[in-house]
């Protein structure tokens, strides 16, 4: 145990998904050392055993045996395909946050993260985060590709400029996990990395009103809807030049071309930066590009409101 | 044996290292093989500054907060470690010194199908690194030798495109090496040299030619977006200017991932003629050997997606990406079980190139099995970018295709040169670079799996342990490869003439003197034999070829 302690073989399993992806990982290790062994093991005794004894010999010439070319064809066969089904089973089921997550809003540039809660804290190189809740991070970049890396918790994804992933986890036990950037970005890539402190709900939930002074996202969003005059065209009753946002979000939206996308974070974030790109079946593409003159964090922020106003729909109804 | 000729073959008077003297006979020559001579200078000229680079960094990481350099000057050292080894050292060095020398003599040929575009090839390849170098020397780049977007694009103000285009123009060199090959083997075989009748180290050098000429192109339209991106600020790759900048990746790996196998196909070609050499013994499962290389070539060019599992490419694509990686393990692994079956009652000696061959094997073994991990989609999510990919694959490149080309370079060098190195200095090198590897890289399996990313100039303290080990095991490794420089460099004047087949290896070239005529054989070899026909008593009076060297008759 102590040995263990000095020496550990793997980062201490901070999310509901360690366990089993260290199982699979295990389970790999003892494979390699297996094969590893039975090479090894087999150079050895051959080598000892057949041995040049006369500088001369000449050893019997041996004839491909079929039989043991489909063995060390088809056993090797059967067994990736075995981990195939294991490892990309676990992924899948590790691909999706389940549907009552937590939500919290990143975006990376260099050399740091800028981290917000809904509720409206905002912080940077660091995340809080109440223990056994499922937190889904929607991630985009102001710059380069970064990388979202919490090894205790054995998830990783990209960050990109231009566009949003997603990633989620459901920690199980308090405490301070490393975050580290994990997509080369340039000098201080190895200073961009953070910490993700899991409390308890009692903790969080001090920790949260200790940070509730300013405004939500939505709120904040809903100042940067009239700041940017967004209100003028996209009014409540649908009377404007533009549609109505009041229970857009989650919606399919018919496109002049033809097709029909789902109003999700990306449709929104591409309707603000390139509106021509999508022009909307029943309107006129009148609306201007704001790429360039808010930033990522904003973009979120009328994100958030926008969400909103379809959970006031729901409400209204 | 390997003293037994010396006395009978005094050096044939004439060969291709003394038929003519002065730089202009060496600079203009189309014989390919002082044109492997050249890339041999020019390789181990470019692995030494490559390996310089990594000294540095290992030197740097043996304090969390970082030894020697600030963490800029720290990005410029591992970007010029990876692509100095990768475009100027590992893609050339099998191809373009063993394979120069050894195709038109396995084959029974004078020369290559094209010698002066062979010629043209080193020129190419000696602008392409001159270009890197003066990148290097002119302030350096910053962007990792993969060269991602839109970092390289827009942000990176480093020397990205001298570089780049120095790797453009050394993509060229390999593109024609690989078109001069492929001609060569299907046009100039000797009489009798059927294709299951030819080593296996052309099999291999056929399969990597292949890549060459088909995966080469796609790189180098990738660089020329990234300059038109860089210089014009079109909208390629950069999102902002309306581009996508995975859209590199998949350009990039297109190429990047086969060129893996460009590496390390030929040093398995090496190793099949090392152990049949060593063990006297036709390769077992020859022709399944043989296809396995053409199996790894084309499944290859199939899963360059499983870099970017975690790039946010779609969880369909990544599942296929997954299972084509899974079975390019198999090819492999039938390649590893041969191998080993064919040392099953051979008769097995341990000079140098046998040991480097062995080495291989395991080495290589670990690093195919460690794949396995990385095409799991579950573990690759928290193992990609850590130390983890950067043991695996350096246990292939190092531990399979260094190993392999020194292997290689140890088993031809009587050959190349007509004398011998000390066999004692030899192993006792092989043994320390052996040690020295496992103690570089095994260390950094753990660290990989702990959660240390790569590409960090400055560490978490909990990591220093196992950074100071695999340092250690780097500087052992250092001093493992300066030592053959050394005795290399001392046998060409000194070594014991070796004799035109001091192994007593199978083989069309072990079948002329040491070193070889300009023309190669005094008469076009007949083949009659299968490759590997140890049956035969060994010596090089073979009825079968009617052609040996008359310097030594």
């Amino acid at each position: 145990m102590a040995l263990a302690q000095a020496f550990p073989l793997r980062p201490r399993p901070g999310s509901t998904i360690a366990e089993n992806v260290d199982k699979l990982h295990f389970f790999l290790t003892g494979v390699t050392l297996f094969f590893t062994f039975i090479i090894f093991a087999a150079i050895f005794y051959f080598a000892i055993r057949y041995r040049r004894r006369t500088p001369n010999e000449i050893p019997p010439q041996t004839q491909t045996y079929m039989a043991l070319e489909l063995t060390w064809t088809l056993v090797p066969t059967c067994l990736v395909a075995f981990i195939f089904v294991w490892s990309s089973s676990l992924f899948f089921q590790n691909s999706r946050a389940p549907n009552a997550s937590m939500e919290i809003f990143v975006v990376g540039k260099q050399w740091m993260w800028h981290l917000q809660h809904p509720e409206g804290p905002r912080e940077i190189n660091e995340l809080h985060v109440p223990v056994g809740v499922p937190v889904k991070l929607t991630m985009t970049s102001e710059d380069v590709i970064h990388g979202f890396y919490i090894p205790a918790f054995r998830i990783q994804k990209d960050v990109l400029p231009g566009r949003y992933t997603t990633i989620w986890f459901q920690s199980t036990e308090t405490g301070v996990y490393h975050l580290f950037c994990n997509q080369y970005c340039g000098a201080e890539h190895s200073g961009m990395i953070g910490w993700i402190y899991v409390m308890t709900p009692e903790d969080y939930s001090v920790w949260l009103s200790g940070g509730l002074k300013g405004e939500s996202m939505a709120q904040a969003g809903e100042r940067l809807f009239s700041q940017y005059g967004c209100n003028t065209c996209h009014k409540p009753d649908g009377s404007g030049k533009g549609p109505s946002l009041i229970g857009q979000f989650g919606k399919p939206q018919p496109l002049k071309d033809g097709r029909t996308l789902m109003v999700d974070e990306s449709f929104i974030r591409q309707a603000i930066t390139n509106p021509n790109s999508m022009p909307l079946a029943d309107y006129a593409p009148v609306m201007p590009s704001f790429q360039g003159q808010m930033n990522e964090e904003q973009i979120l922020q009328l994100m958030a409101y926008v969400k909103s106003l379809a959970a006031q729909e729901r409400k209204g109804k | 044996m390997s003293t037994a000729p010396q006395a009978k073959h005094p050096l044939p008077p004439v060969n291709y290292l003394n038929v003519n003297y002065g730089i202009r006979s060496w600079l203009l020559t189309t014989d390919h093989k002082r044109i492997a001579l050249l890339y041999l200078v020019s390789v181990s000229v470019m692995f030494l500054i490559g390996g310089v680079a990594a000294t540095l960094m290992r030197l740097h990481l043996i304090t969390p907060h970082g030894t020697l350099v600030q963490p800029e000057a720290y990005n410029k050292l591992f970007t010029i470690h990876g692509v100095v080894m990768t475009f100027f050292f590992m893609i050339p060095a099998i191809p373009a010194v063993l394979g120069n020398f050894l195709v038109p003599m396995m084959i029974g040929a004078k020369d290559l199908a094209f010698p002066r575009l062979n010629l043209l090839s080193w020129y190419l390849y000696l602008a392409g690194a001159s270009l890197t170098l003066y990148a290097i020397l002119a302030g350096g780049v910053d962007t990792g030798w993969t060269f991602y977007t839109p970092y390289s694009s827009t942000y990176s103000n480093t020397q990205v495109m001298a570089t780049a285009l120095g790797a453009f123009i050394a993509g060229f060199s390999s593109i024609l090496t690989g078109l001069n090959f492929i001609v060569t083997i299907h046009k100039m075989r000797a009489p009798g040299m059927t294709w299951f009748r030819m080593p296996l180290f052309l099999w291999s050098a056929y399969a990597t030619s292949v890549i060459q000429v088909l995966g080469t192109p796609v790189v180098a339209i990738a660089i020329i977006l990234v300059g038109v991106e860089r210089l014009f600020h079109a909208g390629i790759f950069d999102p902002r200017l309306g581009g996508d900048p995975l859209l590199f990746q998949h350009l990039f790996w297109f190429y990047s991932h086969p060129a893996v196998y460009i590496m390390v196909l030929p040093a398995m070609g090496v190793v099949s003629e090392l152990i049949a050499a060593f063990a006297r013994k036709r390769i077992f499962g020859y022709k399944f050997v043989a296809f396995s290389s053409i199996g790894i070539a084309v499944i290859g060019f199939l899963v360059w997606g499983h870099h970017m599992f975690v790039s946010g490419q779609s969880v369909y694509a990544s599942l296929i990406f997954s299972l084509l990686s899974f079975l390019v393990a198999i090819p492999s692994a039938i390649k590893a079980f041969n191998w080993t079956a064919t040392l099953y009652k051979g008769s097995i000696s341990y000079q140098a190139p046998m040991l480097y061959a062995l080495g291989f094997l395991g080495l290589f073994t670990m690093g195919g099995l460690t794949g396995l991990f990385l095409a799991s989609l579950a573990t690759d999510v928290h193992l990609h970018g850590t130390y983890f990919i950067v043991a695996h694959f350096h246990y292939i490149m190092v531990g399979g295709t260094v190993m392999g080309y020194m292997g290689g370079l140890h088993y031809w060098w009587p050959k190349i040169t007509g004398r011998l190195y000390p066999d004692g200095w030899a192993r006792f090198a092989a043994l320390m670079i052996f040690a020295g590897f496992n103690l570089t890289f095994f260390p950094q399996f753990v660290l990989g799996y702990l959660g240390m990313p790569r590409r960090y100039a400055v560490y978490p303290a909990e990591f220093q342990v196992l950074n100071v080990m695999s340092s250690a095991g780097a500087s052992i490794l250092a001093v493992g490869y300066l030592i053959p420089l050394v005795y290399f460099i001392w046998s060409m004047r000194y070594g014991p003439v070796a004799g035109p087949n001091p192994w007593n290896a199978k083989g069309l070239e072990w079948q002329t003197s040491s070193p070889p005529p300009t023309e190669n054989f005094e008469e076009t070899p007949i083949v009659t034999e299968e490759a590997y026909a140890y049956n035969d008593p060994p010596g090089p009076e073979i009825p079968a070829t009617g052609a040996i060297g008359g310097a030594h008759a």
